[in-house]
């Protein structure tokens, strides 16, 4: 008796299904609300190797929804800490962690090794990117995104002829001020619950082919009233164009969200002008993690900045940064209302893209 | 047949329904997504700084197409939150 014999013995499923599971690898990108509970069923599933790719660490906020997470485990690599409870659960699946975020430095020699790719990440630039790396490489995507109460669902398939992406649906991100930041948007775990499943779902579906999958359809799913609303769309050559056609363009292209009107550096920038008078400045709230270890790091939250930015006053160039480089660029503009004249840069992609250029050197031993 | 008569449902989701302050509307007079777009932004002007995606009776649509009479509208957002 195996621990997969009620999906041997299941009408429509069985074991040549069973099998392919177990041939089969998924890349979850990004253990978060939606990523925990996608490792939980496709683990359980059989699903045969899973790459769980995250470069966050735990924090207190996650845990509401972050299932595969406790109290001992703030502070500490959400890849590691996952992969870990699935070793100790399961011996038959091959776990993997990859401590990193997803960038087009590493994107195409990673998600080369799997079968399928899952997105569970949390911001537009990042899913644009694992978009476009799918379509190169031709593998499966499934898609999950939530909004408060709500969810949507995607499944892309580059290889089949005629197999859309998400482009085909929206070309082009939403500008960075049109996106809600990243900490101020409610959720309750029940709901990257319900479309983290609902993902994993679709997952065994293209492995399988067990049933038909939502390729070429949205899903939207509503956990106030359990509406559900599916659309269909095709392909647009057209919209292909803006995808990146050759590898080396892809690891050329820059996939930060920017606002026309608002001076932005990326790190290696930022970080040589701290020489001169210039300070950077983390305006994240105290509890968010994880802190840029450098002694000349100012914390200024941004629900204090307007009322202390006269402390900004007496330095040279001022740069900001938060999580992912969506409140940084608000606040470079709430902060150039009050001190016009004054130099202030947003750092593109946050402590998010600092921590991804680290793994970057260290890789390639620089 | 007077088209100022037309009818059409719209579906919201995601901030277009807190924006719209509805998930269902009906709007009348409507037989081109353009006419969709003119009076959406003249009735809620906070749409204009939104991007969305336009589906008529569930079909993806691009572009200023025809709207049949008592066709079904779903304007959708893109969600990223994980």
């Amino acid at each position: 008796m195996s621990r997969f014999e009620r999906q041997h013995i299941l009408t429509g499923f069985g074991m040549e299904a069973q099998q392919k599971l177990q041939n089969a690898s998924v890349l979850v990108i990004g253990s978060g609300g939606l990523g925990c509970p996608v490792l939980v069923y496709l683990a359980a599933a059989g699903v045969g190797k899973i790459g769980i790719l995250d470069g966050d660490v735990v924090s207190l906020s996650n845990l509401n929804r972050q299932v595969l997470f406790g109290e001992n485990d703030i502070g500490k690599a959400k890849a590691v800490v996952a992969a870990d409870y699935f070793r100790k659960k399961y011996s038959e699946i091959e776990i993997l962690e990859i401590t990193e975020f997803i960038t087009t430095a590493n994107a195409l020699e990673i998600m080369s090794e799997y079968d399928l790719i899952i997105d569970g990440t949390d911001n537009f630039s990042t899913r644009y990117l694992v978009n476009d790396a799918c379509v190169l490489l031709k593998k499966p995507l499934v898609f999950g995104a939530i909004y408060e109460h709500e969810g949507q669902i995607m499944v892309f398939n580059s290889a089949k002829a005629g197999g859309t992406n998400y482009r085909d649906l929206y070309p082009n991100p939403p500008a960075a001020s049109e996106i809600p930041n990243c900490n101020e948007t409610g959720v309750l775990g029940v709901l990257p619950g319900i479309i983290g499943v609902m993902m994993a779902t679709e997952a065994i579906k293209v492995l399988t082919g067990y049933a038909e999958s939502l390729e070429n359809k949205i899903l939207f799913f509503n956990s106030l009233n359990y509406q559900t609303y599916t659309i269909d769309f095709n392909s647009d050559s057209e919209l292909k164009k803006l995808i990146p056609d050759s590898f080396e363009s892809f690891r050329e292209k820059d996939y930060s969200l920017s606002c026309e009107t608002i001076p932005s550096v990326d790190w290696e920038f930022a970080l040589s002008q701290l020489n001169s008078d210039s300070i950077i400045v983390d305006i994240r709230e105290a509890s968010e993690m994880p802190k840029l270890q450098r002694a000349e790091v100012v914390y200024l939250p941004i629900s204090r900045l307007l009322q202390e930015s006269k402390s900004l006053l007496a330095s040279g160039e001022v740069f900001l940064f938060c999580q992912s480089g969506i409140r940084s660029l608000k606040a470079v503009a709430e902060l150039q209302k009050v001190l016009p004249g004054k130099s202030i840069y947003s750092i593109k992609g946050g402590i998010a893209a600092f921590l991804s250029t680290q793994k970057e050197s260290n890789r390639y031993g620089n | 047949m007077e088209t100022k008569e037309q009818k059409i449902t719209v579906m919201a989701f995601g901030m277009i329904a807190e924006k719209i302050g509805a998930g269902q509307i009906q709007l009348s007079g409507i037989s081109t997504i353009e006419d969709l777009q003119t009076t959406l932004f003249d009735q809620f002007p906070d749409l204009k700084n939104l991007k969305f995606s336009i589906a008529v009776n569930k079909q993806l649509v691009s572009g200023n197409q025809t709207i049949p009479e008592g066709s079904e509208i779903a304007l959708l957002p893109p969600f990223s939150g994980g």
